[in-house]
């Protein structure tokens, strides 16, 4: 344990000697042509690592994509012809489509309602806090909670888990909630919807009380009030932040994996793209297949980056 | 991976959050719903599913064994019985392993992955926000654009490459894939924070003679503070929660690996061991849980930075 946090103190050493060298070079900088000097020494270090370990494993990845499934042949798309005929890598992908487009729609949904419901009330911090709590927990241990929550017992015997407790005090049969597809996949959603509503919420309260008292009293003097005060005040308002929340848990669960690595192992029809890249990459030795898989992850996350890129250019 | 990456609004900078509210005091709610009963009907209950796993969960970590197997951790409140035993033998294990290796691992992993992101994104903050060179504006797009590229792209080539140079297997490893992927977002953050610093204060320390490695060190960095601090609770809990980077890069012995990894190990073998499984998922959350709401202004800070105009 000594020796773990030896090297732990160790490395927070190095990088404090790093960080004072940078500067002491920089401040070596003079005259007219400074400014460049210098910004070697504070940008250089984020340039470098981005470019070796953002851009360029990316663009190996590619090439590797191209190289059939050990990743050592000859250029071709046979990896990207296998992921769209293999049957188990099709329901990958489509169980991922059903991911991007639930868990974005019913996190702000839940988290527009509440965060609407409980502003200004007098427990609103406390009652924010639940909801928020989730985002702190890590996906592992929201797997946890939630595979207690669809814990399996045949109807007959004592029920340790809430929802089949439910099922049978309403005299229903008990269900395997993880097994049974194709719902089981809308189990596994609704922990990654209670992880995210918390950030929606928090986001989109935020944008609600942004909006400047005189436009809602100038509405509600033209007689605006409830329902058509969110429709065409509110909703319009906060229209650019809705996108960017939409867009942030769109990418989150196009790329997740935790959740459905601990709860299910990808089995019973439940796995998503980011967990068949895994397992190609590093369990059933395929490469080749695990950076086509990557690739895809990548190609489908593209529009929203061009999307915000735009966005930022048009900013600046 | 976590979920937290704020992308950029329109506008791109960080507004005087405190603004917002302070416009919007008087009578004037932009939607007032909150007085009927249904809507207080439907908070209550959205809270409680939201709250109940959770809590049952959590009973259940305290509940004898035997017990949680046999009935329901509702029943406890009908007969209430409760022990520390299954925190006991998590932290002890089984063995040669231990769940406090695992945790300790976590914490050595968590601490250097926060700080080296931070001091070298404020490094780069300031140089994109005031420092005059070519292709500026390109390379902080070309920067920014990056936070979105999804890790499984680097994993196989980075791993080559820590493999090259000899470090496969130690910290090292994921101190520097945490650093690298937590930069784009790092600078972005910091960048709209450090920008929004009044001109006229670093010419007038300029002026007294300041260069420009003074005035980052004695003006800039002390007045970004609360935009560090909330970026590093959001690296510090991403990194905490992390599974995937150390599945791939550390494995799974108790000698490196992570509380996550090896909470997700036992739920995947012991599937059905709940007083493992459940004083395990909650010595995993202290941390983290403790962190949140400590800071949690900082936190929401951050996250909505940049989102609301």
């Amino acid at each position: 344990m000594a020796e773990k946090f030896g090297q732990m103190l160790l490395a927070i050493v190095v990088l404090v000697a790093v960080v004072g060298v940078l500067l002491f070079l920089a401040s070596l900088a003079r005259g007219k042509r400074g400014d460049v000097v210098r910004s070697l020494f504070f940008v250089g270090p984020t340039i470098v690592l981005v470019a070796v370990g953002l851009v360029w494993p990316t663009i190996l990845t590619i090439v590797q994509s191209l190289r059939g499934a050990s990743g050592s042949g000859a250029l071709s798309f046979t990896n990207f012809a296998t992921i769209f005929t293999r049957d188990d890598l099709r329901q990958s992908i489509g169980n991922t489509a059903i991911w991007v487009l639930l868990v974005p729609l019913l996190a702000i949904a839940i988290g527009l309602l509440y965060a609407i419901i409980v502003d200004r009330t007098p427990i609103e911090a406390f009652a924010k806090t639940l909801i928020f709590l989730p985002m702190a927990i890590s996906m592992v241990g929201a797997s946890v909670i939630w595979k207690f929550v669809y814990e399996y017992k045949p109807t007959l015997a004592p029920q340790i888990g809430l929802l089949n407790q439910v099922l049978k005090s309403l005299g229903f049969e008990t269900q395997q909630f993880l097994v049974n597809g194709p719902w089981n996949n809308l189990f596994l959603i609704i922990v990654m919807i209670w992880i995210q509503a918390g950030f929606a919420m928090t986001v989109l309260s935020a944008a609600i009380k942004a909006i400047p008292d005189e436009i809602i009293e100038a509405a509600k003097i033209d007689g605006a009030s409830g329902w058509s005060l969110f429709r065409f005040i509110t909703l319009p308002s906060i229209r650019s932040t809705l996108v960017m929340v939409l867009t942030t848990i769109a990418i989150a669960a196009l790329k997740v994996f935790d959740i459905v690595r601990t709860m299910t192992g990808g089995n019973f029809g439940t796995s998503v793209v980011a967990n068949d890249f895994y397992s190609a990459s590093f369990t059933q030795n395929q490469p080749g297949l695990g950076s086509a898989l990557a690739v895809l992850l990548f190609v489908l996350v593209s529009p929203i980056i061009i999307y915000n890129v735009k966005q930022l250019r048009e900013a600046y | 991976m976590s979920a937290m990456v704020p992308v950029v609004e329109a506008g791109g900078r960080a507004p005087e959050l405190s603004s917002g509210a302070r416009r919007r005091r008087g009578n004037g709610a932009a939607t007032r719903t909150t007085s009927s009963p249904l809507a207080t009907v439907v908070a209550i209950l959205i809270a409680t599913v939201w709250t109940v796993p959770t809590i049952g969960l959590l009973i259940t970590s305290f509940r004898p064994q035997r017990d949680i197997s046999t009935s329901g951790w509702w029943t406890v409140f009908a007969n209430p019985d409760f022990t520390l035993d299954n925190y006991a033998q998590a932290l002890s294990g089984s063995g040669s392993s231990s769940m406090l290796d695992f945790f300790v691992n976590s914490l050595v992993i968590t601490i250097p992955s926060t700080l080296f992101p931070l001091a070298i994104a404020a490094l780069a903050a300031y140089g994109f926000a005031w420092l005059q060179f070519p292709g500026r504006q390109w390379l902080f797009v070309a920067v920014f654009a990056l936070q979105i590229v999804p890790l499984q792209v680097t994993l196989v080539p980075l791993m080559q490459m820590y493999g090259a140079i000899g470090i496969d297997g130690t910290y090292w490893t994921v101190w520097i894939s945490h650093t690298i992927f937590g930069l784009p977002l790092a600078v972005f953050m910091m960048f709209n924070s450090i920008r929004e610093l009044p001109p006229a204060l670093i010419e007038a320390a300029t002026i007294d003679g300041a260069n420009p490695v003074q005035v980052f060190l004695r003006i800039v960095l002390p007045l970004a503070t609360p935009a560090i601090a909330s970026y590093g609770i959001f690296q510090f809990l991403w990194t905490w929660n992390d599974l995937l980077v150390s599945m791939v890069f550390l494995g799974g012995s108790a000698r490196v690996a992570p509380l996550t990894v090896y909470i997700s190990q036992l739920s995947g073998s012991r599937g059905s061991a709940w007083y493992l499984l459940s004083a395990g998922a909650f010595i995993s959350m202290v941390i983290p849980v403790v962190v949140f709401l400590v800071m949690q202004r900082y936190f929401v800070r951050g996250l909505t930075a940049g989102a609301v105009k």
